[in-house]
């Protein structure tokens, strides 16, 4: 092309053509989300009532509390360690090769499949710990799955606190635990929340990792006593309602699906909501 | 004084953004504070801190060479020169706060009232309660103003409530800001204008009774009206403290300080009266400084 061929394209048009492209885009994205929402309402309109959010038996009311309890457990475990593990990573290690290597896995571990996870669970907990399938080797594993998400949004929070606030408190004769305690945790909380609520939502609509290690379905006796009892959750619930139950109308499982669908979405939403409220701060 | 504070700060204020030193001498033509003069003819203050042959490195490169100076009790030290002379890695020295800054390390001796405060063993906590430092952006902690002045103080233990009232008030007064908050003690520091948020980071350090102030550019991000309240606490203060300040501005070393450090690359080029400093410079450096020919 000669050089004033490059010229020849009005600049307003490529402008144009540029903007038209990237709206393109992001409707091909919108379709997905909105279709499969309007279509989990429309084929599962019928069966989506009151009763079958409620009903103790068949209903999804078990999976709800199961999921409820698997999730309030992941994150019981998976917080202190993940938060403590970011409290490390970003005010404690000392930059190296060892410290690009833990970062480094810790992306890694978020690329793994949730299946992995579920088998790994399988081989440690339920296997080698010998605790059978049962609330906490799922809790455990789920766990593991959202730690990178955890690590990776604390640190992200923790290293929004200026430098300055940190100097302020070391200057004041603070040693480096009593900033983090007083200054530095307290003000990356709403960061740290967030990204809690946001692994919350992925633990909650995880099947792999739980289907080999906690969940199973049980009309009779959907309850776990304790942590080492099995539970019913929403994910599984909807797979086993799919695959091995033929005889369950097809509008309750939409119904399932969109239940689920929105308790993530709504946890989400909860993400987002703290984080504005929370993080219109000044420094 | 409080003439010549209050004209060079209206200049500033018309000056606008490009202070032009070489064209407005008004701190050289204005007159010497006769009191001060006499004060610093007359009595020598103590010795607070002194450094000798200190050296800092950031990684290889050698950020302070050979520095030997003298910071007197009750007196304010003005440390001036061009950016990255190293003159606020030499403050930042004083409480060990380079030790924060990984890849630092440093040679020579830093004596804080004769006892060196490098030598193994010193206790950090002691020190900078001892030693307090008001950085360049005002930077309270987004809690209540109450909270930001017992900070220091509930480190160390807890506090009663009247004992954490009367720190509050006396530091608050001390740093020339009760009047104008007491009523909204609880109101969060982050609501205070740049000028009142820098007089709470000043009385932070009252309330852990610091003895140094080391101020690292306190007014580079305040107007000349809260400038000029900044530079009269700092006369105010200088009765109970010592204060060593780090600052761009040559109108605001001439104005407060008892004494003048000029720094370039690293190295003290000259230490003196601040008036001889400005006056009368013996290194040629220091005239062309000075006089705003480079920096």
């Amino acid at each position: 092309m000669s050089a004033e061929g490059r010229h020849l394209i009005d600049p307003r048009v490529t402008e144009k053509f540029a903007f038209g492209l990237l709206w393109l885009v992001m409707f091909i994205i919108a379709i997905p989300v909105v279709g499969i929402i309007g279509y989990m309402l429309y084929r599962g309109a019928g069966a989506l009532n009151w009763e079958l959010i409620v009903a103790a038996q068949g209903g999804l009311y078990p999976a709800i509390i199961g999921t409820t309890y698997l999730v309030l457990l992941t994150t019981a475990v998976a917080a202190p360690i993940g938060v403590g593990a970011a409290i490390y990573l970003s005010e404690y290690a000392r930059p190296g090769p060892l410290l690009r290597l833990i970062r480094l896995a810790i992306i890694n571990l978020a690329g793994v499949p949730s299946v992995v996870y579920g088998l790994f669970g399988l081989a440690a907990f339920v296997i080698l710990f010998g605790w059978n399938r049962c609330l906490a080797a799922g809790a455990c594993t789920l766990a593991l799955l959202v730690l990178p998400l955890v690590i990776s949004a604390s640190e992200e929070a923790l290293r929004q606190i200026p430098k300055g606030l940190r100097e302020g408190s070391l200057a004041l004769g603070a040693s480096k635990w009593q900033t983090i305690r007083r200054v530095v945790l307290p003000n990356a909380m709403p960061g740290i929340i967030t990204g809690l609520i946001l692994s919350i939502a992925r633990a909650a609509g995880e099947t792999a990792p739980i289907l080999f290690t906690a969940a199973f379905y049980s009309l009779s006796d959907p309850f776990p006593n304790s942590v080492f009892d099995p539970v019913v959750a929403m994910p599984y619930q909807l797979f086993v309602m799919s695959t091995e139950m033929p005889d369950v109308a097809d509008a309750n499982k939409w119904a399932t699906a969109f239940v689920l669908v929105a308790l993530v979405l709504g946890l989400n939403v909860i993400a987002s909501i703290v984080r504005t409220k929370l993080r219109r701060r000044r420094w | 004084m409080q003439d010549h504070a209050t004209d060079t700060v209206a200049d500033e204020a018309k000056g606008g953004g490009g202070r032009q030193y070489a064209e407005d001498h008004a701190f050289l033509r204005a007159p010497v504070d006769a009191s001060r003069s006499a004060e610093q003819a007359g009595a020598e203050h103590g010795v607070k801190i002194s450094t000798t042959d200190l050296n800092i490195y950031y990684g290889d490169f050698r950020a302070i060479k050979s520095v030997s100076a003298v910071i007197r009790s009750n007196e304010i030290t003005a440390l001036i020169g061009p950016s990255g002379c190293g003159k606020s890695t030499y403050l930042r020295a004083l409480n060990r706060m380079n030790d924060e800054i990984a890849g630092t390390h440093m040679d020579g001796t830093v004596l804080l009232d004769g006892v060196d405060i490098y030598q193994p063993g010193t206790d950090l906590v002691t020190l900078r309660r001892r030693v307090g430092q008001v950085f360049q952006q005002p930077n309270p902690f987004p809690m209540s103003i109450y909270d930001n002045v017992v900070y220091g103080p509930r480190l160390q233990r807890r506090l009663r409530r009247d004992e954490a009232d009367e720190i509050v008030e006396q530091s608050l007064q001390g740093a020339a800001l009760w009047d104008e908050v007491k009523n909204d003690l609880r109101k969060s520091a982050m609501d205070l204008s740049g000028g009142q948020q820098q007089r709470l980071c000043i009385a932070r350090c009252l309330a852990v009774n610091s003895e140094v102030l080391l101020m690292d550019e306190p007014c580079s991000a305040l107007d000349p009206t809260a400038t000029f309240r900044i530079e009269e606490l700092m006369i105010e203060l200088k009765e109970r403290m010592s204060i060593v300040i780090v600052t761009h501005n040559m109108y605001q070393a001439s104005r407060v300080s008892d004494r003048t450090g000029f720094f370039l690359l690293g190295e003290l080029v000259e230490f003196g009266d601040t008036p001889q400093i400005f006056e009368d410079p013996r290194d040629e450096r220091t005239d062309a400084y000075v006089r705003g020919r480079f920096g």
